[in-house]
């Protein structure tokens, strides 16, 4: 992949996700995260739906791949940032990608347009052939 | 899972892996098959977050119940949880819901009762 | 007189009459103070001070933001917050670092070298104080955004109206924030109240833009997911215009012009729910 991922920069936890099992210790980690940081119960619950989101989309649309979370400063505030990254097929068309109800494995295609309403900046690099990655943040309020 | 009358009362209690909310949905449909259950209540107080796969689910499983001639009713959503569904634009496609199992019971009796009069 | 010599000849000049300045520099800050900062507790803070900024061009030169300079920012630092939590303006709390530079001033005989070296110190408590208004509005921010917090919990009370019903009656401007705190509120006191009707009375509200209409509707949505009902009591005639000028679809959300028309239309809700068919329950 190319382009830098805006990666927590203080030390980061990375987590495989090549099973269902996975996706269950990401979403516990990012919770875990988003309690140190002392995120609201509903932004905490906001962030962990949309990780899991994205880590199973990681999974099923990826191939699998691999998610790094940790904690971000900025401007004084504190926020978790999780990257999800696959080497998988790609995304060939972004916009309808984030269109709610398009899906292209079955799902009910809330997965990326949700995951990004639930969180406060998120970013999504695509190459087809190339794989994907998908950063997501939220700070504390 | 439990029978309560002709109710089913499942408890989800654990953080839940894909896989098991497959194998919970076909379980379902089998139990109320084999118990001539006419209502279904599933609890998920203890649930934490809800994504789109386990919302799926319960509209699903609200689908394949009303097809077996059962009513779900999933009660003790949490706030956050509600919250969180709406801004990731899931709507549970009209599956019944109560604030507390004994709300959601009272739910499935009412329509028991109604039953015959609508004969 | 080399630029490397000017922190060392600094040292000399402020050790040799570290006892009359500093007086000098706590007298000429008290005046300002008038009084409202005890004499010893000024003298204490501003002595420190003088010795950790001694200490400080020793070891670090006129790099104020070095470590040496540690201690310094720190007693700034504790020193501005203080300022400012007991309201203290901006003036009178940078007055305080920056008076140093009058007790310090050259008079006619200094000599060249020693103005020089003036000219080197006096930035560098420019640059002091500078920071300590920095950490000053810093501290300002934070009351205000701590009272602002203090504000918003006492303007959005949830209140059981009766048995099965809550209500929350809002008043004055809304804002996205603050809407979504209350509706996290109301929805956490359906749970606690195990009420399943909830009012939202806006009669106090005097106008609702897009983004707090849309909070308003999800919080409706949300509210139903859990099991419960909401009503929307006391639009005025300018919101409800608002509202269908804006295109948003109210859909079927039952609306009431009044707290109480709400209040009874929860209660005969409430009670055929429980109550049908046949007789009570």
């Amino acid at each position: 992949m190319s382009g830098l991922a805006p990666v927590p920069d203080a030390e980061h936890e990375s987590v495989p996700i090549g099973s269902n099992d996975d996706v269950v210790r990401a979403r516990q980690l990012v919770r875990a995260l988003a309690q140190q940081c002392k995120l609201s119960l509903v932004d905490q619950t906001k962030l962990v739906t949309a990780a899991s989101e994205l880590a199973r989309n990681t999974l099923v649309y990826g191939g699998g791949g691999v998610m790094r979370v940790g904690l971000v400063r900025r401007d004084g505030r504190v926020g978790v940032t999780a990257v999800f990254e696959d080497s998988g097929p790609g995304i060939p068309d972004v916009d309808q990608a984030l269109t709610d109800g398009w899906t292209s494995g079955g799902g009910l295609g809330l997965g990326l347009s949700g995951a990004r309403r639930l969180v406060d900046d998120f970013t999504l690099q695509t190459e087809v052939g190339g794989g994907t990655q998908v950063a997501v943040t939220k700070w504390a309020r | 899972m439990l029978k309560i009358g002709d109710v089913l009362l499942v408890s989800i209690q654990v953080e839940l892996e894909d896989q098991v909310v497959l194998e919970l949905q076909d379980d379902l449909a089998a139990r109320i098959v084999d118990s001539g259950a006419s209502g279904v209540v599933i609890d998920i107080t203890a649930v934490e977050i809800v994504d789109s796969f386990v919302g799926r689910m319960l509209a699903t499983t609200a689908a394949i119940s009303r097809m077996l001639d059962a009513q779900t009713v999933v009660v003790g959503m949490r706030p956050a949880v509600a919250i969180t569904l709406v801004e990731l634009g899931l709507s549970l496609g009209g599956v019944r819901t109560a604030l507390t199992l004994e709300k959601g019971l009272e739910i499935l009796a009412r329509r028991d009762d109604s039953r015959p009069a609508q004969l | 007189m080399t630029e490397q010599d000017i922190p060392a000849r600094l040292v000399e000049l402020l050790t040799a009459e570290q006892e009359s300045l500093g007086a000098a520099w706590v007298e000429a800050v008290s005046r300002t103070l008038r009084g409202r900062i005890s004499l010893a507790e000024l003298d204490r803070e501003l002595r420190e001070l003088y010795a950790a900024l001694v200490e400080g061009l020793r070891g670090g030169g006129l790099d104020w933001r070095g470590d040496a300079f540690g201690e310094v920012r720190a007693l700034l630092a504790e020193l501005s917050r203080t300022r400012a939590r007991q309201g203290f303006t901006p003036t009178e709390t940078a007055t305080s670092v920056l008076a140093g530079k009058d007790v310090l001033a050259p008079s006619e005989d200094t000599s060249a070298g020693d103005v020089r070296a003036y000219l080197h110190l006096s930035k560098l408590i420019d640059a002091l104080g500078l920071f300590t208004l920095e950490v000053y509005a810093k501290t300002r921010e934070e009351i205000i955004s701590a009272q602002a917090e203090q504000l918003m919990e006492l303007s959005t009370p949830v209140v059981k109206l009766w048995e099965g019903v809550v209500a929350v009656p809002l008043v004055g401007t809304l804002d996205s924030a603050r809407t979504q705190v209350v509706m996290e509120k109301l929805l956490q006191a359906l749970v606690d109240t195990g009420s399943d009707q909830a009012i939202i009375d806006i009669t106090g509200v005097p106008a609702v833009d897009t983004e707090v209409a849309q909070h308003l509707l999800k919080t409706v949505v949300a509210a139903r997911l859990m099991g419960a009902e909401c009503i929307i009591s006391g639009i005025r005639p300018q919101i409800a215009q608002t509202i269908v000028a804006l295109g948003i679809q109210f859909g079927d959300i039952v609306t009431k012009s009044s707290l109480a028309d709400a209040l009874k239309h929860a209660l005969r809700r409430g009670d055929a729910a429980v109550v049908r068919p046949g007789g009570r329950a």
